[in-house]
């Protein structure tokens, strides 16, 4: 678990909401850690706020993920921002259309985050407006589809010779 | 015009500089003995120098995250073993320390001991490899073959604890699967005993040898504000002054009662690296004394899983004479746990940096979404950052020192 450090969880969605109002749209403490969810317009205003401003100092980006929500035809990225001067880690949350995948990089601010987001358009075809090298990294180029959303089963479908309706999943 | 070869394309790849210099593509990779591993790097030459760099990885890509969203929490453990294989250990613990933080269970401290042992013994056996390749890579082969008695120790005290070597398994979700016996006992003890010797003779062989320091000192050097930038972790970040380690920063599996030195750099060169790691492994060994003592200390010598059913299998004798027992061997084998939904990120200081694991569930019997932190992949994309402007042979020694492995890299 990490150290639960509510006053501090409390000043980074203070200084948030003081500084973007409506596009901090829900912070919540997830087991042992401060959760927010961002309009995804100024993801990246927030994220360059969070790693400049002086008393937050969010300077190490731990990593940065896809992810498909097929209920509301959303795709998300998830970015862990962690602060080494006062030790405390947060995750930002950010959601767009699966129509219009579109986000602005993050590579400006942290270039640890130039194959991050090529992982997350090779694996679920988020485009990264600004990117400078927005191709496939592990799959290869020819692919056409984004392999890690929920549409793709791992086994196939058809398959008849195997029930697994009893076990959930 | 050669037969079969269409001459053309040789012209075209030569690309001529403004100052009518000719540059040559090389490809290194993405099988050649000096990359360690399956990735390939097309390099831009001036004669022996890097112009520029760019680097193909996917090559051993094999979709764990993917695989994960359809396996049950304990059929993930394998997958995590074939990420970085130089030290699959401390990937399985810290999958199964994930797992814990989301279920809620706290492990006994013996586990955390046992645990702990473990992982520093996988630490050792990585930064054992990696080192001496970078003295293969400068020349010295011999540290290599000396070196790879101790590693092949530590696989033999793997096989003692779970039975296999490589590929390890290692442990449950709330501890280990059986009891550490008598012999992994006496292969840690033997370990402990015998191994500073053998260290300190690698170390006298390559530490202070004047070819090794010229090859490596100033070479690949990268300054701290642009490691962190790059998201460099583990012995990399360390080598270039911050010091930075999750087992001090966020103490998990009971390391906040061990006394040990967080060893850093200056200037992020392929020497520091080399030293960082070196010293490292004498901390380990530290560690590893801490624990065993503490354990001797310890009048319970049995506990070796957190008292929770849910993960841990019953012993057979329970499983045909107890309900309960079966019916936990039948949920457990089939997979049929629940999780409670939610959402945990995980990390541990693996043996290349910052290891994590995000962690979703939506209360089914598979995660819905588990995605890894991998810090090699993280960290290689400085790479041409730091060999453009060297020369070729330094660079191979500037990748063997990041310590790249393709399994890590590709996930």
């Amino acid at each position: 678990m990490y150290p639960i450090n509510p006053e501090r969880d409390q000043l980074v969605v203070r200084k948030l909401s003081d500084r973007f109002g409506k596009a901090i749209e829900l912070h919540e403490v997830l087991t042992d850690m401060l959760c927010i969810t961002v309009h995804k317009e100024s993801v990246q205003a927030i994220l360059i706020f969070l790693r400049d401003d002086s008393e937050l100092q969010y300077n190490f980006l731990t990593t940065l993920c896809g992810m498909h929500f097929p209920d509301t035809s959303q795709l998300g990225v998830v970015y862990h921002v962690h602060s080494f001067v006062n030790n405390h880690r947060i995750r930002i949350k950010t959601f767009t259309s699966i129509d219009q995948p579109t986000l602005p990089t993050v590579t400006s601010v942290w270039p640890a985050a130039n194959w991050m987001e090529r992982e997350t358009y090779d694996f679920f075809g988020i485009q990264f407006e600004g990117h400078p090298n927005l191709k496939r990294i592990l799959n290869m180029d020819e692919m056409t589809d984004f392999p890690m959303r929920k549409e793709f089963p791992l086994e196939d479908q058809t398959r008849e010779d195997k029930d697994d309706s009893m076990f959930g999943r | 015009m050669v037969q079969g070869f269409n001459t053309d394309y040789w012209e075209k790849d030569i690309v001529r500089s403004d100052e009518q210099k000719e540059y040559n593509t090389l490809n290194v990779g993405p099988t050649h003995p000096a990359t360690h591993g399956v990735f390939q790097n097309i390099m831009l030459m001036d004669g022996e120098f890097i112009v520029s760099t760019e680097q193909t990885i996917g090559y051993i890509h094999r979709a764990f995250e993917k695989i994960a969203e359809r396996r049950p929490f304990y059929q993930i453990t394998p997958l995590t073993d074939r990420m970085n294989y130089c030290s699959s250990p401390l990937n399985n613990m810290g999958w199964h320390m994930t797992v814990e933080k989301l279920l809620g269970i706290e492990t006994p401290k013996r586990v955390d001991y046992l645990r702990i042992i473990v992982m520093e013994l996988a630490r050792i056996s990585d930064h054992l490899i990696c080192n001496s390749v970078i003295g293969v890579d400068s020349g010295a082969l011999t540290g290599f073959t000396y070196i790879f008695q101790s590693r092949e120790f530590i696989y033999e005290i793997y096989e003692e604890i779970c039975g296999s070597r490589l590929t390890t398994n290692m442990g449950r979700i709330g501890g280990f699967e059986r009891n550490f016996s008598a012999k992994a006992w006496d292969k840690i003890r033997y370990f402990l005993k015998t191994y500073p010797a053998k260290l300190k003779e690698f170390e006298n062989l390559l530490a202070r040898n004047r070819i090794f320091m010229d090859r490596t000192i100033n070479v690949g050097a990268f300054s701290a504000d642009r490691a962190l930038a790059y998201g460099f972790t583990g012995p990399n970040l360390r080598a270039c002054g911050v010091d930075y380690d999750v087992r001090v920063m966020n103490p998990y599996c009971s390391y906040e009662e061990f006394d040990f030195i967080v060893p850093v750099g200056q200037s992020g060169d392929t020497y520091d690296r080399f030293m960082v790691r070196d010293e490292e492994m004498w901390q380990s060994l530290r560690i590893i004394e801490q624990a065993v003592a503490k354990l001797d200390k310890m009048d319970d010598k049995e506990t070796y899983f957190a008292a929770d059913p849910r993960f841990v299998l019953p012993p057979k004798e329970k499983v045909y004479n107890n309900m309960e027992a079966l019916i936990w061997h039948f949920k457990i084998v089939m997979g049929e746990t629940d999780i409670p939904a939610g959402e945990v990120y995980h990390c541990i200081e693996a043996a290349n940096g910052e290891l994590g694991f995000y962690l979703v569930s939506d209360g089914g019997r598979t995660p819905s979404r588990l995605h890894f932190r991998r810090p090699c992949f993280i960290y290689y994309q400085a790479y041409p950052e730091m060999v453009i402007g060297n020369m070729l042979s330094d660079a191979v020694l500037t990748m063997s020192s990041m310590n790249v492995i393709a399994g890590e890299l590709d996930a």
